[in-house]
């Protein structure tokens, strides 16, 4: 069957076949380097034209439709530009800081993609504690946020990443305490081996309040996460102009955008690997013929599927729901988020210390 | 005097919001004292806009000046060129034809839900719901089709005219004002669902930029931005103009006197003018749409208001004659202006969030603000 | 008007409220959850209703695009076969212009009976300083001008924008006064 894990071992056969083995992984990580790069390509491309589409729909327009068949190629066009824009660091900004941040950004959404299995036996890092190293990286990006709203010397620069920094902070710990809900089903932090536990059944489908519970509450939570609205309080178009990349043009600015776009489809990831069985086929039960037809269908397709209605469900939110109001923001999470996931991660560890799930 | 850059004294934060910001949908400049993340002062810059219109109507004959009040209020122009044209019937002792008379209100209640429709988009704008505004804007393009095919322009139409309307209504006019009725009829009940309803919506909006009853009126606040404080201020009810006492119409009041309330007197005008429609359209009376005047106006000595109710609140046209053929003064007095200024006793003490929803229920158009 | 009940009523309806015990603070959630869902049903359809997309693709429909007979474009003047308008010069259009956008030039012509007449000679007409406001067309006496329903006025040169109305070698229509 054609998958990314045979098509992965025939790469490193063929090049420990006139390599030696330090020059094969010198080589494999080259080229390692240059698929997650043409991914973060590829994955800013398609994103923003799905939310371009998406919102069109929403909004009962037609969308990008000129360049190429159905406006495929808008998103190559908008990035020529970007490319050949001025990229202008303004007057009083400190600046490496503001050259840097965006840099940063991009940085920590290369980062996350390493423990992410995007098919069966195929992922760059099988790191037994990938859900911790997940968490602890994606809270790196808040420090670029940061850096780009000081280092811009611009009010609305600053109060932008100022809630970011809030908003981020806060919202970690919702996201962190649904994503432990998994862990402890699971008992293990490795992201193949919650995988794997989901093999008779994604956690969803499983049928425990509790993880359903903490499913919607890490959707909300990445939402926030990411900055996108209706939790966009660091961008904030109508208040803040643009928030932290007010000041930002050009290729800076584009690098920006990507990293959001990178971060969203890196979350919806997680997301659909914790509580979507990441690459898992849909299997149910002892329907042996029905989960035989599953299994035909391959594992990256699986994966990215899941991932991309995760998406699309986050892009359904940004344009249907009105932004909130930081201090609602705040309460939202402490008042009401924060409690009910304590309340649930004790839930989840009484039925995981009595073995009530299965 | 405030310092444009940079901090106070007490280190707080100054910024300004304007001319050119998304949230102020013009060229209104306000510059906010901020501590944190809460407003301690908001002060209107005005004059950016600023095009002397007054000035200009007093060189322009009575036919003439009525045109650039289009250019005022430019989401209410039908109701503004109303108002003028009353003043100078006023002056002119012009008796108008019945028909003139129904085609006029049933302009200015189109050309009032027009208004309303936009507001309502622009307003869940302001909040980050970006969807609404397209929503909004297909019923606004059934009106502004009905009122391109009968004045022959969408925005600016200069249809009103002294002694009736520039011209008769087209013979799709009944039929199209029905299409449009049952239209908005049809798609109404999603702007409960997608906006009024939403409880992050109703969080931003209840209990946020409270003005009393009180301010409201020493402020000279009027309109739906009054009503939302429980004035009861319509002139349409109050100083009724060309047979609205003869319509069945509710005044809406609110008494909340929040952002949440001015939404919601604004929703239920929507209601209340397509009743005065529905109720108009069927029984237009035949005969002239207007009534013969004289080539040459001109008003006689003395001096002449009349107020209208626009979509904004109320609209006052002040006409100082010599007797000649041009007025020697003319003064509007432009809602917007007066809500304006409840801004920032509104805004003191609320998050920099809460403003642009304030400013969105104030329903501000700039150049009716400065003219 | 039961619409009108419907909105007022829902406005009072759920809402947030002060926290009060565990049943508001659950019953809270509930409506906060619902009101989400009742929007992203909303927008849910409209995302898979494609027939309800209202967009114009306005260059490409410039053959079907049919404009209102009364839309205020531009002021013309229209010539019948024979190259005549109907324009005395009388300047009543002129006078009626609230911008000074109308400027007649009259000449005068001999008549067949060698009595000099007032005619146009040029018929100016300033686009850039007109708001179309169709005073002058009402003002005209012999409907020697209308509003044309063209709106594609963008130009790179400011002086194309000066047009002279009257075509050249025209004159007025026989019986016109």
């Amino acid at each position: 069957m054609w998958s990314f894990s045979n098509i992965s071992t025939n790469i490193d056969e063929w090049l420990r076949s006139f390599l030696n083995p330090t020059w094969t992984m010198v080589a494999e990580m080259v080229i390692v380097g240059i698929c997650v790069i043409s991914l973060f390509a590829v994955l800013g491309l398609v994103l923003v034209l799905m939310e371009r589409k998406v919102s069109a729909w929403i909004q009962i327009r037609l969308g990008p439709n000129r360049v190429g068949p159905k406006g495929i190629l808008q998103s190559f066009a908008d990035t020529l530009k970007l490319l050949v824009k001025e990229g202008m660091t303004p007057d009083g900004s400190d600046k490496f800081l503001f050259n840097f941040a965006p840099l940063l950004a991009i940085i920590v959404a290369m980062l996350l993609m390493a423990p992410i299995a995007f098919a069966k036996d195929f992922h760059m890092w099988d790191l037994n504690i990938g859900v911790l190293y997940v968490s602890a990286v994606s809270s790196i990006s808040v420090i670029s946020i940061l850096m780009a709203g000081w280092a811009s010397n611009n009010k609305y620069s600053l109060m932008g990443a100022m809630r970011s920094g809030a908003q981020i902070v806060s919202y970690e710990l919702s996201a962190g305490l649904s994503i432990l809900t998994i862990v402890v089903l699971c008992g293990s932090l490795n992201l193949n081996d919650i995988i794997q536990s989901q093999v008779d059944g994604w956690w969803i489908f499983k049928g425990h309040l509790p993880v359903l519970i903490s499913f919607v509450i890490f959707i909300i939570a990445v939402t926030a996460e990411t900055n996108r609205a209706p939790f966009d309080l660091a961008e904030a178009e109508s208040e803040l102009t643009a928030g932290f990349h007010t000041e930002y043009s050009g290729m800076k600015f584009a690098l920006f955008f990507l990293a959001e776009y990178v971060n969203v489809f890196i979350v919806c990831a997680i997301g659909a690997t914790l509580f979507l069985g990441g690459w898992m086929p849909f299997h149910i039960g002892n329907w042996t013929d029905f989960n035989h037809v599953m299994d035909y269908v391959p594992s990256s397709l699986w994966f990215f599927g899941k991932t991309f209605f995760l998406i699309f469900l986050i892009m359904w939110f940004r344009w249907t729901f009105p932004r909130l109001r930081i201090d609602q923001l705040l309460n939202l999470e402490w008042k009401y988020l924060l409690p009910i996931s304590m309340v649930n991660i004790l839930l989840v560890t009484l039925m995981a210390i009595l073995g009530w799930h299965f | 005097m405030v310092e444009e850059i940079g901090t106070t004294t007490d280190g707080d934060l100054i910024i300004n919001v304007g001319p050119q910001h998304p949230a102020t949908h013009g060229v209104l400049h306000l510059v906010i004292t901020l501590n944190g993340e809460t407003i301690k002062k908001v002060e209107p810059h005005l004059g950016y806009i600023h095009r002397s219109i007054e000035k200009m109507c007093e060189s322009l004959s009575y036919r003439q000046f009525i045109y650039v009040t289009s250019r005022m209020d430019y989401l209410s122009s039908h109701i503004n060129n109303h108002g003028c044209a009353l003043c100078v019937e006023k002056g002119l002792q012009i008796e108008v034809p019945a028909r003139a008379k129904v085609i006029r209100i049933l302009m200015d209640e189109l050309t009032r839900i027009a208004s309303h429709e936009l507001w309502w988009g622009a307003m869940a704008m302001d909040l980050g719901a970006f969807t609404p505004f397209f929503h909004a804007f297909r019923e606004r393009e059934t009106i502004n089709d009905i009122m391109e095919e009968t004045c022959g322009a969408r925005l600016t139409m200069n249809y009103m005219v002294p002694g009736g309307v520039m011209l008769d209504i087209h013979p799709n006019f009944r039929q199209r004002v029905h299409d449009f009725i049952r239209l908005f009829k049809s798609k109404v009940h999603e702007y409960e669902e997608m906006v009024t309803g939403n409880i992050i919506f109703q969080n931003r909006m209840k209990g946020v930029g409270l003005l009393s009853a009180e301010d409201a009126i020493s402020f000279g606040c009027t309109g739906p931005t009054a009503r939302g404080s429980g004035v009861s201020c319509d002139v349409r009810k109050y100083y009724p103009y060309d047979g609205y006492e003869q319509l069945a119409f509710d005044e809406v009041l609110e008494t909340a006197g929040d952002s949440f309330a001015r939404y919601m007197v604004r929703i239920r005008e929507l209601h209340q003018s397509i009743r005065i429609i529905e109720q108009l359209i069927d029984n237009i009376p035949e005969g002239d749409f207007q009534a013969k005047t004289k080539a040459v106006l001109k008003l006689p000595k003395g001096e002449f208001y009349q107020r209208v109710e626009t979509a904004r609140g109320e609209f006052g046209v002040y006409i100082v004659s010599e007797g000649g053929t041009t007025p020697y003064r003319i003064k509007f007095r432009s809602p917007g202006f007066s809500n304006l200024s409840a801004l920032d006793h509104m805004a003191r003490g609320s998050k920099l969030g809460d403003l642009v929803a304030m400013m969105g229920t104030l329903d501000l158009v700039i150049p009716d603000i400065d003219r | 008007m039961n619409d009108i009940h419907d909105i007022s009523s829902a406005s009072k309806a759920p809402g947030p409220r002060k926290a009060s015990g565990f049943i508001t603070y659950i019953r809270d959630v509930f409506y906060a959850v619902k009101s989400l869902l009742v929007g992203l049903r909303r927008t849910g359809y409209y995302f898979t209703h494609h027939k309800e997309i209202i967009t114009q693709q306005y260059p490409d429909n410039r053959e079907t695009l049919n404009l209102p007979e009364r839309f205020k474009g531009e002021v013309v003047m229209p010539h019948d076969e024979n190259n005549e308008h109907a324009c005395t010069g009388c300047t009543a259009c002129e006078l009626a212009c609230p911008n000074a956008t109308i400027k007649i030039v009259t000449k005068f012509d001999l008549t067949p009976e060698g009595k000099k007449k007032k005619a146009i000679d040029k018929f100016v007409y300033h686009l850039e300083l007109c708001t179309m406001c169709n005073l002058c067309v009402v003002a005209c006496p012999t409907d020697a001008i209308k509003m044309a329903q063209t709106f594609e006025h963008s130009v790179f040169d400011r002086g194309q924008l000066t047009k002279i109305l009257n075509k050249p070698g025209s004159k007025i229509r026989e019986g016109v006064e």
